[in-house]
């Protein structure tokens, strides 16, 4: 089973696939490296911890990849699948609002009626620390 | 406050590039067609019209500078484009957001029409294509004024793509040596604005107000067809009358509802284009020019050192002057698009293709849009110009100053001197006078009426011009110059007016 699934994503399909250029490692390859989990946890602010975490990530691929069984050539790719809906479009109308003191109640910390949040320059550090 | 005038104009600073003489930029003719020069970073040979130093020293080469613009604009609107909170500058921190504005669980995007009409509109004034159908996508990245850690834009298929925008710059010393440049409109897409964060570097955190977040965002892609800051500045310029006359942005830059980012590069002339720097928080119309120039200049000197540039994001210091680098260096940002999975596609309908039996709130007609679009400044400038002779320039100062145009029309209206003197007295004196004081034309103490009635003696010849001048003094609080103009009205009517009535009459005309 797992073979199959090896095989199929060694079968780097360009036929019927469009949308947004993806740097993920379907290149026919399931092992991910260090450098796409550190890439990975800077993007998504993950942290995966153990190598137990890596592995799991390869089996989602590996199921992902399945996908790939489909042929796809020739058909045109959907928008999502609401492409057919109505989309609503609201009057500019004011009808929300007014609630600092609730929303802020979600804060760890507030100043006056400001949320608090740690200084910029520290997003990029936090993750040097892990 | 007075805006300074024609500040589009070159009025004598040149281009001294590195190591070349300065010299003056010959005369490029008018270009009017778009010249693209293809996408940067690609190797495709740019057609700009070459900025020329007078004597090259021997051995050294021409530069080309290449400058792209995104511009956004803040979407005039009552509510924001995903929800139904307010839209206002100055209000008491996160008192206008709404649970979706901050993200909360449960939460989903309802877009407002107002803006996708703004869209359209802005996209018709600036000759675009309009996109029947268009998408909506998340970006992706993490920044403490995002509550979501995306932003909801138009990446794969925005509103409006292929238009141009005209805009006129002076070549050579006169102001009457104008000519108009196009610059392509790559596209025009409708996405949020962020909230704001204040740097308490003091206490080490940053304060988060949303008011903003989730305010309408029109950005516009300019294609890198510009090429330098004078140019730059003069189609920010435009489009910002533009936006203001569509009453879809009021295009502020000091209220931060119209901000800049450039995309800059050189190379020699034939030669593919340079890597390309991006300069972010340009939001001062007259530091515009001046970074983009400094960031050109900067780019030049490095190149003809030997070094390198980097494809890399820098923010222009007003107090410095000058272009630093602004993130550090973690490689191109990895956005990590994807569809919005909340929103379907928006589609735009035309006369011809509206749905029978559709409620009308919930298509929008391009057509009727398009029927609907006030006069473009470009237009009224030209109306100005054919109805009282007037020298573009001129058209070009009454627009340039906000309720200038207004106030002359008004002049117009009730006076039976000759436009042209009109134009003349708004122009010089009247305008001369609010930038001394300092003061817009909706402060300004002389009313229309006052200044036609003026004109009106002046062209009764019951007073000299120099006289007429002499009101203004008056205006100023130089009472002793109202004495002087009773004596010429006295003359005027030889002898047999009554001084104390002239005093009373010019009393109660120049207090109005």
């Amino acid at each position: 089973m797992w073979a199959r699934a090896v095989w199929l994503g060694l079968r780097a399909s360009a036929g019927g696939r469009r949308g947004f250029p993806s740097k993920a490692a379907h290149q026919g390859s399931r092992r991910v490296t260090a450098e796409l989990i550190e890439h990975l946890e800077r993007l998504a602010l993950v942290d995966f911890g153990s190598q137990e975490a890596v592995a799991r990530l390869e089996k989602a691929i590996a199921f992902a990849d399945r996908l790939r069984a489909v042929d796809t050539d020739g058909v045109e790719p959907m928008e999502s699948v609401l492409e057919d809906r109505c989309l609503y479009l609201r009057s500019d109308n004011v009808v929300e609002g007014n609630c600092a003191e609730e929303l802020l109640q979600n804060s760890h910390r507030v100043v006056e009626e400001y949320f608090v949040a740690p200084p910029v320059c520290l997003f990029g550090e936090i993750y040097e620390r892990n | 406050m007075a805006t300074p005038m024609l500040r589009w104009c070159c009025p004598g600073r040149r281009w001294i590039f590195a190591g070349i003489g300065g010299g003056s930029r010959h005369g490029r003719g008018v270009p009017t067609g778009s010249t693209s020069s293809g996408k940067k970073g690609q190797s495709s040979v740019a057609q700009q019209p070459l900025i020329t130093a007078q004597k090259p020293r021997k051995g050294e080469r021409e530069w080309a500078a290449v400058v792209g613009l995104e511009i956004h604009a803040q979407i005039a609107s009552n509510s924001k484009l995903f929800s139904g909170s307010q839209v206002d500058f100055a209000a008491p921190p996160n008192s206008l957001v709404s649970f979706f504005d901050a993200s909360l669980p449960g939460t989903l995007p309802v877009l407002n029409r107002r803006c996708v009409e703004a869209a359209v509109m802005t996209g018709l004034a600036l000759d675009c294509h309009i996109n029947r159908k268009s998408l909506f996508d998340r970006k992706h990245y993490f920044y403490a004024d995002l509550p979501a850690g995306y932003q909801i834009t138009q990446q794969r298929l925005p509103i409006a793509v292929n238009g141009s925008l005209a805009y006129s710059v002076c070549v050579g010393k006169r102001w009457s040596q104008m000519v108009t440049r196009t610059v392509g409109v790559k596209q025009i897409q409708l996405e949020q604005d962020s909230g704001k964060s204040l740097h308490d570097n003091l206490r080490s955190q940053t304060l988060i107000d949303l008011n903003r977040a989730g305010v309408g965002l029109l950005e516009v892609v300019l294609e890198p067809d510009m090429s330098c800051g004078e140019e730059a500045a003069a189609a920010v310029r435009e489009l910002q009358l533009i936006l203001q006359a569509l009453g879809t942005s009021q295009a502020n830059m000091a209220e931060g509802q119209l901000r800049v980012d450039a995309n800059i590069s050189v190379h020699h002339p034939g030669e593919p284009l340079g890597v390309r720097t991006e300069v972010k928080n340009l939001n001062s119309a007259r530091f515009l020019a001046k970074a983009i120039d400094y960031e050109i200049q900067r780019q030049i000197s490095e190149l003809e050192n030997g070094g390198k540039i980097l494809n890399e994001t820098r923010s222009f210091d007003y107090k410095l002057g000058c272009t630093v680098p602004m993130r550090d260096k973690e490689g191109k940002q990895d956005y990590r698009f994807m569809p919005e999975p909340n929103l379907p596609p928006l589609l735009l309908y035309d006369s011809g293709s509206l749905p029978t039996g559709a409620d009308p709130q919930q298509v929008i007609d391009i057509d009727q849009l398009r029927e609907r679009l006030p006069e473009l400044p470009r237009v009224t400038r030209e109306k100005l110009v054919r109805q009282y002779g007037m020298l573009p320039e001129h058209s070009f100062a009454l627009l340039n100053e906000v309720g200038l145009l207004e106030f002359f029309q008004n002049v117009i209206k009730e006076t039976r001197a000759e436009p042209k003197k009109v134009t003349s007295w708004v122009l010089n004196t009247f305008l001369g006078f609010l930038k001394q004081q300092n003061l817009a034309v909706s402060e300004s103490p002389v009313t229309p009426s006052a200044l036609a009635e003026l004109l009106d003696l002046l062209d009764r010849k019951a007073i000299s011009s120099s006289a007429a001048k002499q009101v203004t003094d008056v205006k100023k609080g130089n009472p002793r110059a109202i004495n002087k103009l009773i004596g010429l009205v006295r003359r005027a009517t030889l002898g047999r007016a009554d001084p104390t009535v002239i005093k009373e009459v010019l009393e109660r005309q120049l207090s109005s």
